[in-house]
């Protein structure tokens, strides 16, 4: 690594964390067993039915696996779309 | 007062079961308790070597289990410490020889007469796994600043938690602190958060340890404690119950590294 790439702050993220990042996903895979494919069928699935009763910013919609000690939670963020100023019915 | 049983375990292999037994049975020995030390790496014996004691096996765990020996004649004494046993596994036999009850038949007999039972459990969460578990009180598992071996360390942890074992404390082995310094090493932190369970030692990565397992002789009977002997007495002593801090992990000091260069066995 040269100095004008550290100078300019080019280089990579050290290795130890990429370890930990790496470590956390696995692990949250692991623990769930939940794979990134499982995570994609879900979101397109909670999708469908939310959108069903509201109007979803399917874009925006996150679905993830989180960790609080050992335990696993599976959390949505679904934004929603603002009506524009019409009252329906 | 009976005794307790202290399965050690690892998921992967390689990471320092054995060399953690040796020690912990030598530093527990040494602070007057009455150990037993088990290899139950039954196939692929290994922790007699780490203590020096091979050429004093006669009979072993199988041995005892289909009663060609009285347990007690199974027990190998060690050469310095008297209050340190080890059961050998049998090197010609495979892990079906031995079943859950064996171990907690023999497990409960031991507690009688010693403080301390210490299970080197194989590596793996199979039957060898198994049966190591299943006399235990207590469970330490060993893994390294590494995503391979935390991550099996995990599932350990998991399989503990589904069968309502332990308590069970991590150790972290192999860590080299100017790693982790440069940002090259998962450190203490980063394991610990991630496995979220209690920690109770960390061991340096230390060239001593090489030594003192060809020389047949634990780190932690030597009387120059390396950095590395020094942490597997903190281990013995919390697992005792002591109080013992965790100190932070530095960097050899350049006159420290001069002397270990010059003389590898006094560090």
């Amino acid at each position: 690594m040269g100095f004008l790439d550290r100078l300019f702050s080019r280089q990579e993220p050290p290795s130890g964390r990429v370890a930990k990042d790496r470590l956390r996903l696995v692990l949250t895979q692991d623990r769930a067993g939940i794979s990134p494919a499982l995570l994609e069928t879900l979101k397109d699935e909670i999708i469908t039915v939310i959108s069903r009763h509201l109007d979803v910013d399917v874009q925006c919609v996150q679905v993830s696996v989180t960790q609080s000690g050992r335990e696993s939670s599976l959390v949505a963020d679904i934004p929603l779309r603002h009506r524009q100023g019409v009252r329906e019915g | 007062m009976a005794g307790r049983v202290v399965t050690i375990t690892s998921g992967k292999g390689g990471v320092g079961k054995t060399t953690l037994t040796a020690n912990l049975g030598a530093a527990l020995a040494m602070r007057g308790q009455r150990v037993v030390v088990i290899d139950a790496d039954v196939g692929l014996r290994n922790l007699d070597v780490m203590l020096g004691l091979e050429n004093r096996i006669v009979y072993d765990l199988v041995d005892v289990i289909e009663g060609r020996c009285r347990l007690r004649q199974g027990l190998v004494r060690h050469k310095q410490l008297p209050e340190l046993y080890l059961l050998p596994a049998a090197q010609t036999r495979d892990k079906s020889a031995v079943q859950p009850e064996d171990m907690v038949r023999i497990c409960d007999e031991l507690r009688g007469d010693h403080d301390v039972v210490l299970i080197d459990s194989p590596a793996g969460i199979e039957q060898g796994f198994r049966y190591a578990m299943e006399p235990a009180d207590e469970i330490i598992i060993v893994t390294n600043p590494e995503v391979s071996a935390a991550r099996d360390a995990d599932r350990v942890i998991g399989l503990i938690e589904a069968e309502e074992k332990g308590p069970a404390r991590l150790v972290i082995n192999r860590l080299e602190p100017s790693m982790v310094s440069k940002g090259h090493m998962l450190g203490v932190a980063d394991v610990v958060e991630l496995l979220a369970i209690d920690l109770i030692g960390v061991v340096p990565e230390d060239s001593n340890a090489l030594i003192a397992a060809n020389r047949g002789q634990p780190l932690a009977l030597s009387n120059n404690r390396s950095r590395a002997g020094h942490a597997f007495h903190n281990i013995a002593g919390r697992l005792l119950g002591e109080e013992v801090d965790f100190q932070p992990l530095r960097q050899p000091r350049v006159f420290e590294r001069l002397l270990r260069f010059v003389s590898p066995e006094r560090s």
